[in-house]
């Protein structure tokens, strides 16, 4: 059924710290080759090398600049499923393809089912679905189910792919319905936000915004050279005959 | 958001073909139309045929068509499966109505209520398609109070132009159904221009600062995640230049409720076998110019993804 559970054991889900996602792609890399593998394989491409590329990914990192009176920088922004409290994308699908997971949280679909309507991507504001052209059914994020409860995985190693790739550590992935969780911590610390609040829909995923701007920033330029003193006597004497 | 001819042709046609049927199934059914044979074949061989054309031409927006059946499963939640369910159980009342009321000539008494039943299975089925849209919070221009009372009188008025068009056709016209759709097209072009205008001044809470939780200033598109366009941006992303939407909307209200009034007033006037061929070009004129309508009510959407792409 697509009513959504009124109750789920964990929230489980991802903090993206935009302070230090450096926009490497890691994870982008990381997710594409775990899950064309995975849960919803494949994650279809198609003309992967000529002019009109185009295929699935479930994560996808954009950059903005982000310009305000303390100045401006560049933020790298990954944007993937955020697996909503109560995601429109569940209800909307007529066949019961899509679910969330009441021991979870986490929001799935069973391509078996799937009759590929595209309603669910509609009714997405994040963008999170893309449609398989190829398969003819609808793909997202899986949180990587099929690496988080791997018994075959070292314990270190049972987390989302993306969270495994990055670099910086500005992806984690923990309970956020847990308030002593790690990630709780981490959120109620950085204040971490919702994306589109204003929908409504409660994303379970939430961003740390860039750390304020300081004034102890690394000074850019050396100090200036002292300017050369003239010299006297026998040495002011060769440089004088010499610059001539 | 890309409008597919597909689902463009459905909405328009099953939204005059339920118009069409639950017109008849009052009409007919209560005895004000009087049975004849062809007048009823032609006119519930046009509204099932228009129902029937359009849900199969829905079904050729599937990925995966041959699963369409589980498509009735979540009637409790999904508004598009509340459709799907109306619109196979509509048949039944609709069916056993035409039946008698076309091969038996019978009205009154149970056939009143099947055509009853027929009327009232149509325009949940209108309502139940016009949700579909206004319930999907990420595109302003459908989620508003303009949405469904718009699928509802664009059906009526599509409905009765085209059962204006068929009574007078067989030159059994009648001077109430004529007034009727005349109103509803006026109805439904001051309707089409207050969406326009509300949806021309709408403030959206919903922008890029929202979108990527970037507190105050301006947040500008630097860099895309891809080089071309993936299914986000050509299922989403399709935007309308400003002049062509301008256009659009002028032959939209030509095309779809100016002629088509200019058309009906003039059966007023006209003697009757020219008052039949302006009813039934007023009828194909309006259904052209809905399509058109359609067409722009999806190319002008704007879905909030479009925001992670600058747009």
């Amino acid at each position: 059924m697509t009513c959504l559970p009124a109750h789920t054991d964990k929230r489980l889900g991802l903090v993206i710290d935009l302070d230090t996602c450096v926009g490497c792609q890691a994870c982008v890399t990381a997710c594409k080759e775990w899950n064309t593998g995975g849960h919803m394989a494949p994650l279809t491409d198609i003309d992967p090398y000529g002019g009109n590329v185009d295929g699935v990914w479930f994560n996808r990192v954009h950059s903005y600049e982000h310009t305000t009176e303390m100045g401006g920088r560049t933020v790298n922004f990954p944007r993937s499923c955020l697996h909503c409290e109560t995601p429109a994308c569940v209800t909307v699908c007529p066949t019961g393809a899509s679910y969330k997971r009441a021991s979870d949280g986490i929001v799935l679909i069973d391509e078996d089912k799937c009759i590929g309507c595209k309603l669910c991507s509609w009714a997405c504001p994040y963008g999170a679905r893309e449609f398989d052209t190829d398969v003819g059914v609808m793909k997202k994020c899986t949180l990587c189910v099929d690496r988080i409860y791997n018994d075959n995985l070292a314990e270190e190693d049972r987390v989302p792919a993306c969270v495994a790739a990055c670099p910086t550590s500005a992806r984690h992935f923990g309970d956020l319905g847990d308030p002593s969780s790690a990630v709780s911590q981490l959120v109620a610390e950085r204040g971490g936000v919702d994306l589109m609040p204003e929908m409504g829909y409660h994303p379970t995923n939430k961003y740390l915004p860039p750390r304020a701007h300081t004034q102890r920033a690394a000074s850019v330029a050396a100090p200036a050279l002292e300017p050369v003193r003239a010299e006297g006597g026998f040495l002011g004497w060769v440089d004088r005959m010499l610059s001539n | 958001m890309h409008p597919a001819f597909s689902v463009v042709f459905f909405t328009t046609a099953t939204g005059a073909g339920y118009g069409l049927l639950a017109l008849l199934g009052v009409l007919g059914g209560l005895g004000f139309i009087p049975p004849d044979f062809w007048l009823g074949l032609i006119g519930m061989g046009l509204a099932l045929g228009l129902i029937a054309a359009g849900l199969l031409s829905s079904t050729g927006h599937l990925g995966r068509p041959e699963r369409a059946w589980r498509a009735f499963s979540q009637w409790r939640s999904s508004w598009l499966s509340r459709e799907g369910v109306a619109s196979v159980l509509t048949f039944i009342p609709a069916g056993l109505f035409g039946i008698s009321w076309v091969f038996f000539a019978r009205t009154g008494s149970w056939v009143a209520i099947a055509g009853l039943l027929a009327a009232i299975g149509a325009v949940v089925t209108v309502c139940t398609t016009g949700m579909i849209y206004a319930s999907l919070k990420p595109i302003a221009q459908w989620h508003s109070r303009y949405t469904l009372p718009g699928y509802l009188i664009f059906s009526a008025m599509t409905g009765s132009t085209l059962l204006n068009a068929l009574l007078q056709g067989f030159g059994v016209g009648m001077r109430t159904v004529l007034v009727a759709s005349l109103l509803v097209t006026l109805l439904g072009w001051g309707w089409k221009l207050a969406t326009w205008r509300y949806n021309d001044r709408q403030e959206i809470p919903t922008n890029a600062n929202t979108a990527t939780g970037l507190a105050g200033g301006t947040v500008r598109s630097l860099e895309w995640p891809h080089t071309e366009e993936n299914y986000l941006l050509k299922e989403m992303g399709f935007r309308i230049a400003r002049k062509h939407g301008a256009k659009l909307r002028l032959i939209t209200q030509v095309s779809a409720f100016a002629l088509p009034v200019l058309l009906l007033a003039a059966a007023f006037v006209l003697p009757k076998p020219f008052a039949a061929v302006v009813c039934v070009l007023a009828a194909t004129v309006q259904f052209a110019g809905m399509l058109v309508e359609r067409w722009l009510f999806f190319a002008e959407a704007k879905h909030t993804v479009t925001l992670y792409y600058g747009r």
